[in-house]
């Protein structure tokens, strides 16, 4: 196995493109190396991007919106006040990830390239309207996070195509959101169904909001019709059983060790009302 | 009142000391299985089966021996053949024959000068199987179609025409069973089911192996009993016990897990074939579930007979168990036996099989077989009470076993302690605590033996009058802290000059593990006569050099004195004073006892839980655990607390989220602790504990063992909780959220 520690993207890009065999990139490292432990995936080439400058750093930028390196931990994000009063339901998210020490290392970037359906950050950051910046051999783009996860364990990501950055829209006024997991303990645990809403108000009205819902389909996936759901409702009952039972058909769960398909369709509707009225209390400042 | 803040006729006995072991483990510096390095020593990897039964038609190793670094493959054709019963057993669990009998089977091992070359050696181990037919579940196991795990496994008591998997029919009982039936004014009949769960000790198993070609060898090993893995070895390999040099190292939990043999042969038959070179073999946790003893699962039937005033008048059980493909494995035996043991019934009938299945070989799990027939002879007992609306606690009360009463399983009890138990449970405040919507509270009794067994403890005065006590049970829950407890008690000196070792095998005469609840039992009897000898002997040194008889010497306080006036006018003669003259006196001064233990003390305890049940998600939480047990006394009480909390917290994982799942193909779905869930720290309350004293006359301080009754009550005390929240009876565990809230649901439309 070759292990790198590029000091540029640019370097980075160019290891990958030489690279023969399997190749990982490590952030925090808690899935790689996990996978690599257990004998499920072994790298020929890692390539570990935590030095290069910049991956650890949380950035205003002049739109009101947030840029986050892709090896900020989770620990670190937990703390950063200003985040935490602007995107609850991101963090909250991306805080529930694996144990204490798990969050002294664990990514936003790594949960989202994982591609994990469970994966606990990405319906916070796909119902925040989130971005990421990919770098690779044919240049940079930009791409919606909800446009990233393709299937368990599998991205949109071309090969040697890295996510360099994730990007945060203005907050603004009047919103809020939030996260909600069903685990059958209390932590330690994987989703068996995570659901997450970002809405803003205009006066008790919801004016705009993005569903997502998380290890009910093969990926992360974006409810349009449960958004629709709610827009121009002040969360009536009425709004709160429309948007469960778009939830709960948006939802293709699969019955496993962790749940049936009927629980998770079931735990569908209840997240998806509970989440609702966090959000919907943290946009009129009635909640943190 | 806790125990420090006691006041007794005991100096130490009932005290919290610091643990002796403790600064070693909290830096770091306790060594266990997998700490132990040698000179040239070699890392060992197995190759499992991947499937849950399937017939091995070719090894071939080759490409694995062709790498550099890889000095050994060991098959089963490198284990000598001919062995019967329980020893063949043994064998074949430890490395698959002709057939690999469940998930994870162990089919080869390899060792090799590093561990990832190991295991990338045994990657390259090609096995062909020709794959059979599978059965994983007990009730399907026990259909006549089903597939046969293995034929002439079944002993003597299966009668002729019984379905191909039933290895094993006990049935015993007393009294006049319909007449018992024919007086009760509600009779009642269910179904209850549980999952295997596994131990989950944190140390996974680990030795370090050598064994030369004159069948001379050591091992340093992770286990409860040291002999046990020696006889255990010697039998699997055909080599002499005494051959075998066997040290235990520290113990990250075993629950009786760690009574047996797993891949301890296959580490020295490697080191044999190696040419000698030591051979560390470390199980990972996949390993761990996948090839190590869980505990049975069961399918049981309960029918109960109760007046309308809350008297049992009669009862019958019958228990379906599977403990793998072995005979024997299953507790079943002992399932039968707990099942009725609290209560005071006229009529009883047992009944059981001991079924076989493609799954791993069951092995001891605290208590085994008490809480499964608990959840089920428990829940039945719970759902009469509430149909005759009478008090749970006040029924188990009416009907509760006590000295004088003929047990359910046959003995007559001696000194017990249920009634002072539930009397207890009953005046704690936790019973006034007001429950909630959604909200429920569950009681439940259990009962554990306990055991006494072969013992062998060897105690020895130093030079400066401090005593190292040699003992052959693993301290796996705090024996260490009590054996020095209660010699230094006995001797009257400070439990800090008393030091104990747990010892390697050719130290002692054999010992049983620290199984039964029995090491602070049986061991601390042992050790007691051991200074009571030596007590003996110092008080002859004392006579002697006073030149007094004998007999007029008394041993007090630490210290040889003339028994009165009339004995003479000497100056008491302490420990270290006698330890620093020994050499010229006569030599060195120690005890020694060995016994079978007898007089061995059951255990009895009352659990009482509130539970909230989540009536959208079927998610339940613990809100308040309650745990009553008669320990007989109490040694270090602290411990003994430890234990009671340990207990209900295995129970309430068995009883909420714990079980093995296989997938349609046989595999086991769960071999990780992400998805095998045992509870963890923030599931969990503080666990309030009540310790109860009736002292066990069998016991020099009153010890009666306290590490197994505290799994026996949870499952039931959950379920009945569960029951109250929700108004939905589940029979089966676990009581995981999709069960439960099936169960809601199923109710709602009921």
């Amino acid at each position: 196995m070759h292990y790198h520690k590029p000091q540029t993207f640019e370097d980075a890009i160019k290891i990958a493109a030489t690279a023969q065999g399997v190749t990982r990139f490590l952030a925090g490292g808690t899935d790689v190396l996990v996978q690599l432990r257990a004998g499920i995936v072994t790298p020929d080439t890692l390539i570990d991007l935590k030095l290069i400058p910049g991956v650890r750093d949380i950035v205003r930028e002049a739109d009101g919106g947030w840029t986050i390196g892709i090896a900020v931990s989770g620990a670190e994000l937990g703390r950063h006040a200003a985040l935490v009063a602007e995107w609850p339901g991101v963090v909250e998210g991306m805080n529930l990830v694996g144990s204490t020490q798990v969050q002294g290392r664990a990514t936003l970037a790594g949960n989202l390239c994982n591609g994990s359906p469970a994966a606990d950050s990405v319906p916070g950051l796909v119902a925040a309207g989130a971005t990421v910046s990919v770098v690779g051999p044919n240049g940079t783009r930009k791409l919606a996070v909800e446009n990233i996860p393709a299937s368990p364990g599998r991205t949109h990501l071309q090969p040697g195509e890295i996510v360099a950055a994730i990007h945060l829209p203005p907050r603004g006024v009047n919103g809020g959101d939030a996260y909600l997991r069903f685990i059958p303990r209390t932590e330690m645990d994987i989703a068996v169904v995570g659901c997450a809403i970002s809405l803003t108000l205009d006066g008790d009205k919801i004016a705009t909001a993005r569903v997502a819902l998380g290890a009910v389909a093969p990926k992360v996936i974006l409810v349009a019709e449960a958004a629709a759901a709610l827009i121009g409702t002040t969360l009536d009952d009425h709004a709160v059983s429309a948007l469960q039972a778009a939830a709960t058909a948006a939802a293709q769960p699969i019955t496993d060790r962790r749940g049936t398909v009927e629980f998770r369709k079931d735990v569908t509707a209840v997240l998806a009302a509970r989440t609702a009225r966090i959000a919907y209390a943290r946009a009129k400042g009635e909640a943190k | 009142m806790a125990k420090d803040e006691r006041t007794t006729e005991f100096r130490l006995i009932g005290t919290r000391p610091n643990r002796p072991d403790g600064l070693d483990k909290v830096t770091g510096r306790a060594r266990y299985g997998a700490d132990m390095t040698l000179p040239g020593m070699l890392f060992a990897a197995v190759v499992r089966s991947p499937h849950a039964h399937a017939r091995i038609l070719k090894i071939d190793a080759s490409a694995a021996l062709a790498l550099e670094g890889v000095k050994a493959v060991v098959t089963r054709a490198d284990f000598p053949t001919g062995l019967t019963g329980e020893d063949w057993n043994l064998q074949e669990n430890s490395m698959a024959g002709d057939v690999a009998l469940y998930d994870g089977h162990a089919v080869a091992a390899v060792a090799a000068t590093s561990r990832l070359l190991a295991e990338d050696a045994a990657k390259l181990i090609k096995v062909d199987y020709e794959v059979l037919p599978h059965v994983i579940d007990v009730d399907d196991a026990i259909r006549p179609d089903a597939p046969v795990v293995r034929t002439g496994a079944a002993d003597h008591s299966v009668p002729a025409g019984a379905p191909p998997n039933v290895v094993k029919c006990v049935d015993f009982g007393h009294g006049d069973i319909e007449a018992g039936f024919a007086a009760a004014d509600l009779v009642r009949e269910q179904t209850y089911k549980t999952e295997a769960t596994h131990q989950g000790y944190i140390e996974p198993h680990a030795c370090v192996a050598q064994l030369g070609a004159d069948g001379k060898g050591e091992m340093w090993v992770c286990t409860q009993g040291q002999w046990y893995i020696r006889r255990m070895c010697a039998a699997v390999l055909g080599i002499d016990a005494s051959g075998l040099r066997v040290t235990p190292s520290e113990i990250g939990g075993g629950f009786g897990g760690k009574t047996i043999i797993f891949m301890e042969p296959l580490a020295l038959a490697l080191s044999r074939k190696a040419g000698g070179r030591p051979v560390k073999l470390v199980m990972s946790r996949s390993d761990v579930l996948r090839a190590t003893g869980p505990t049975a699962s069961a399918s049981m039937d309960v029918k109960l007979g109760m007046t309308k005033d809350g008297k049992l008048t009669a009862a019958k059980v019958n228990f379906r168990m599977q403990g793998g493909a072995f005979l024997g494995a299953s507790p079943v035996g002992e399932a039968l036996s707990c099942a009725l043991a609290c209560y005071d019934i006229p009529a009883v009938q047992h009944d059981g099989v001991e079924v076989l299945a493609n799954r791993p070989k069951a092995a001891a799990y605290r208590a085994p077989g008490s809480p499964m027939a608990a959840f089920a002879v428990e829940s039945l007992l719970d759902e009469m009470c509430h149909e005759l609306g009478l008090d749970p606690l006040d029924v188990r009360l009416k009907n509760a076993v006590h000295e004088g009463v003929k047990a359910s399983y046959g003995p007559t009890y001696a000194k017990i302690g249920l009634v002072e138990v539930l009397e207890a449970t009953k005046a704690h405040p936790n019973l006034l605590a007001k429950l909630g919507p959604n909200q429920g509270r569950g009681i439940a009794s259990g009962f554990w033996f306990n055991h006494g067994g072969e013992t062998s403890v060897s105690l020895a005065i130093g030079e400066d009058g401090t005593v190292t006590v040699s003992a052959g049970t693993p301290d796996i829950g705090g024996s260490r802290a009590s054996l020095a407890l209660m010699v230094a008690e006995t001797l009257g000196i400070e439990y800090e000059a008393v030091r104990v070792n747990i010892v390697e095998t050719g130290a002692l005469g054999v010992n049983e593990p620290s199984h039964g609840s029995r090491a602070t039992f049986a061991t601390g009897k042992a050790a007691v006569e051991a200074a009571r000898q030596a007590i003996g002997e110092m008080c002859r040194r004392a006579a002697k050099e006073w030149g007094i008889e004998e007999e007029a010497v008394v041993w007090k306080d630490g210290a040889a004195m003339p028994a009165g006036p009339n004995a003479g006018k000497f100056p008491p003669m302490t420990i270290a004073e006698i330890g620093a003259k020994m050499g010229g006196t006569g030599g060195p001064i120690s005890g020694h006892h060995e016994t079978n233990a007898e007089g061995v003390g059951a255990s009895f305890g009352a659990h009482v839980v509130d539970v909230e049940v989540d009536p959208e998600t079927g998610r339940t939480t613990i809100l308040r655990y309650l745990v009553v047990q008669d320990a007989g006394r109490a040694i270090h009480p602290a411990y003994v607390e430890g234990q009671y909390q340990g207990g209900a917290v295995q129970g309430i994982g068995w009883a909420l989220n714990e079980e093995y799942v296989y997938g349609a193909n046989g595999r086991l779905q769960n071999a990780v602790f992400l998805d095998y869930r045992i509870p963890v720290a923030s599931d969990l309350p503080m666990i309030d504990t009540v310790i109860v004293e009736v002292p066990n006359p069998g016991h020099p301080y009153g010890v009666r063992g306290v590490g197994e009754t505290g799994i026996t009550p949870p499952l039931p005390a959950i379920a009945n909780a569960v029951a109250m929240a929700t108004g939905a009876r589940i029979r089966s565990l676990p009581l995981s959220p999709p069960k439960v809230l099936a169960a809601i649901k199923a109710k709602g439309r009921g």
